[in-house]
């Protein structure tokens, strides 16, 4: 019989179940306090100490043992009530769970472990348990004890006591022989060779199984009426044709349904993004010297996979500027007539076709003259008499937030500038509104789901194309005097007291339009970050969800096109760009009007 | 027809691997996540042989232990925990609650295996 168990198997399971002990334990250790911790919770950490110190034992991760080890030596006197917690403690078992982390990191062949580091940290949580050991209970008598297993005297079922005498050779065989298992503290061998064969990345999600039985129940829907079409289709009979009619009409909606099920399976719920906060605004607060609650609302709201991927660094760094520009520290918040501690609202829910994630807290709020002051210093291009909105719009420019202001906190490097582009890349807008002493909410809106777009199709020439529906202000035909020349700006047109720079999606194409002028045409009204500009375009054709396909793997990158799906009617429009658009149709603009 | 052995195990890694080697070995397993739906497939299968891990959520290996050793039908069912203590207090827990014998993991195949073996003839 052979003896060569797979582990490779099981390795990436227990990568993502170290995953999830680690967050747990994280999450676990952030909500402690060191006035009322219960025995319940100390208890819920150590067991997820323990499963991952199981689980590394057996996959070879040898280091996570000692560690691990000492981690519970605290644990268990803490739920015992033998030692009281202190600040300290969480402090130390917090970092020994990062060091674990970054243990089972390096085991997936991501990043090292400094080992004196863990060193020290093994000294600082047996220095916290007291290192008086509790006297060992009295053994009880056992036979055929080897390292790795044992048989209890008298127990039920036990192996009778004759046939143990001439098994003593067989112990032996476990630990000498050549085939034999290694001792209990020495790695495992088989993982060394299977881990790396492995892909344990975020390739594979994990999928509630009420999705997959729903998409396996629709497809089976799905088999059954392209069945009964398949069946009339074969009958000439004219009175089939009604039907027929119908059939086609539940296919229609089995597909749909299949599709939004398919989608499903991609969606996870942002607690995934939200639980890593806790210790970001406990980390941070103590360095700074605040006092901050953290409140999560709508943990349970889903969005998709690859977008929580991309959310946590923008997210993690509206929090982090929340905390450190906005929550003032404890002396000037009772100074204010506040209460000593912050409060940051990190909170996620559904609008229409959108993700909504706000980051609200209470601080001082933003400055308005300090900020037209930066501007200005800093060469940033800033209306006159601007609203608070272009004010506060001002921070998400490049080049805002520079040295000066990019503490070792806020900043490595990445300014609001990257936070707000990053955000634009997945579809999605970022909005503030703040009020002098009230606080600051930065509002992020995301689409759903990075495949699929809520579009208008717009006609231009003999050409469809799709604009996203999200940045859709509205639509209007406008008299036919209502456009205007301004040099150096081309075209433009007043709306509500504004004038918005008109940009021809022909021109910018290059494609001949039916439209001659815009008052024979439609001015799509469209938003771009923070400024609006009317597109000019032949007809409103209607408004389709599309499939997102991407032009870059299937052809290549063109400036102004996002993407491209496949209409009803099997031909290929293409998705716009409107923030590059915007770009070219400016920029063709002021070339031109400055030559004429 | 060959044995039945129930693992209990919340972690499925481990879980998974007890199984597969068990089934290597020739044997029937049957799993449960925790020390509740341990219970619960004890009671409702033809169980020979029970293998628990001791931390798990909802009930614990030894608590495991004593409720089916209040049983008829488990009053003399070997029962092996796998366990990653093996400490003097952890093994009078053990036999106290009437455990039949304790092995630590990690564990090898084989001895997992040859264990078994000989507690099931």
């Amino acid at each position: 019989m052979s003896m060569d168990l797979d582990m490779s198997q099981f390795v990436a399971i227990f990568v993502e179940e170290a995953h999830e002990h680690l967050a747990n334990m994280e999450a676990q250790l952030v909500a402690l306090s060191v006035e009322q911790a219960s025995p319940a919770q100390f208890n819920e950490i150590f067991r997820a100490a323990h499963s991952i110190k199981g689980g590394s034992a057996t996959f070879g991760l040898s280091d996570v043992t000692g560690i691990a080890h000492e981690l519970e030596s605290l644990l268990d006197r803490l739920r015992n009530s033998q030692l009281s917690l202190t600040a300290e403690m969480v402090d130390a078992l917090l970092k020994s769970r990062d060091l674990i982390a970054q243990m089972v990191a390096a085991f997936e062949g991501k990043g090292s472990v400094d080992q004196a580091e863990v060193m020290q940290t093994c000294e600082w949580l047996k220095r916290l348990a007291g290192n008086t050991a509790t006297p060992p209970a009295s053994a009880p008598q056992i036979k055929g004890e080897g390292r790795e297993f044992g048989f209890f005297e008298n127990a039920p079922a036990a192996p009778p006591a004759p046939s143990l005498p001439g098994e003593g050779e067989k112990f032996g065989f476990f630990e000498n022989a050549p085939a034999a298992p290694k001792p209990a503290n020495a790695p495992a061998p088989a993982p060394a060779a299977a881990h790396g064969t492995v892909g344990f990345e975020s390739s594979s999600i994990r999928v509630g199984v009420e999705k997959v039985d729903q998409i396996i129940n629709l497809v089976g829907e799905l088999v059954i009426t392209q069945a009964m079409l398949a069946q009339m289709a074969q009958s000439t009979d004219m009175a089939l044709q009604e039907r027929l009619a119908l059939s086609l009409a539940q296919l229609d909606r089995n597909t749909r349904d299949l599709q939004e099920a398919a989608m499903s399976i991609r969606m996870m719920p942002i607690s995934a993004v939200f639980n890593r906060f806790p210790r970001v605004v406990r980390d941070l607060a103590s360095r700074l010297g605040k006092q901050v609650e953290l409140r999560l609302v709508g943990e349970g709201t889903e969005l998709d996979k690859g977008l929580i991927e991309k959310i946590t660094d923008p997210l993690t760094h509206l929090v982090r500027n929340s905390l450190d520009h906005g929550i003032e520290p404890p002396e000037e918040r009772i100074k204010a007539g506040k209460s000593a501690q912050g409060v940051i609202t990190l909170s996620a829910s559904h609008q229409g076709g959108n993700i909504v994630i706000e980051v609200r807290d209470d601080g001082r709020g933003l400055n308005r003259e300090r900020i037209l002051a930066k501007a200005r210093e800093r060469g940033l291009p800033v209306p006159e008499n601007p609203r608070d909105e272009e004010v506060w719009a001002l921070i998400f420019e490049a080049g805002f937030s520079t040295a000066e202001q990019v503490t070792d906190v806020s900043g490595r490097g990445v300014g609001m500038d990257v936070v707000r582009s990053n955000i634009l890349s997945m579809g999605g807008r970022v909005e503030i509104a703040s009020q002098a002493q009230r606080g600051t909410t930065m509002t992020v809106r995301l689409p759903l789901t990075l495949a699929i777009l809520d579009g208008m199709s717009v006609g231009c020439g003999d050409e469809t194309f799709i604009l996203p529906l999200g940045t859709i202000v509205e639509s209007l035909r406008p008299a036919q005097d209502a456009v205007k020349t301004i040099t150096g700006r081309g075209r433009v047109v007043p709306i509500r007291g504004e004038y918005l720079p008109v940009i021809s999606l022909a021109a910018v194409m290059n494609i001949p339009a039916c439209a001659k002028a815009e008052h024979e045409g439609i001015l799509v009204i469209m938003e771009t970050g923070q400024r609006q500009v009317a597109l000019f375009v032949d007809a409103l054709l209607g408004q389709h969800q599309v499939v997102i396909k991407s032009l870059e793997t299937n052809y290549r990158k063109v400036p102004g096109i996002s993407g491209a799906t496949i209409m009803g009617d099997g031909r290929v429009a293409l998705i716009l760009d409107i923030a590059s658009i915007t770009r070219m149709g400016l920029a063709a603009a002021a070339a031109e009007t400055a030559h004429a | 027809m060959s044995k039945i052995i129930l693992t209990v195990d919340d972690s499925p890694s481990i879980r998974q691997m007890v199984a597969m080697t068990l089934k290597m070995g020739g044997y029937e397993v049957i799993e449960a996540v925790d020390g509740v739906d341990g219970v619960d497939k004890a009671m409702h299968n033809e169980i020979d042989l029970i293998i628990t891990d001791q931390n798990m959520p909802n009930m614990d290996g030894l608590t495991l232990t004593r409720e089916l050793r209040g049983t008829d039908r488990h009053a003399r069912t070997p029962i092996m925990m796998l366990t990653t203590e093996s400490s003097a207090e952890m093994k009078a827990q053990g036999k106290a609650a009437g455990l039949t014998g304790w092995m630590v993991k990690p564990f090898h195949p084989q001895t997992l295996l040859a264990v078994i073996d000989k507690l099931l003839p």
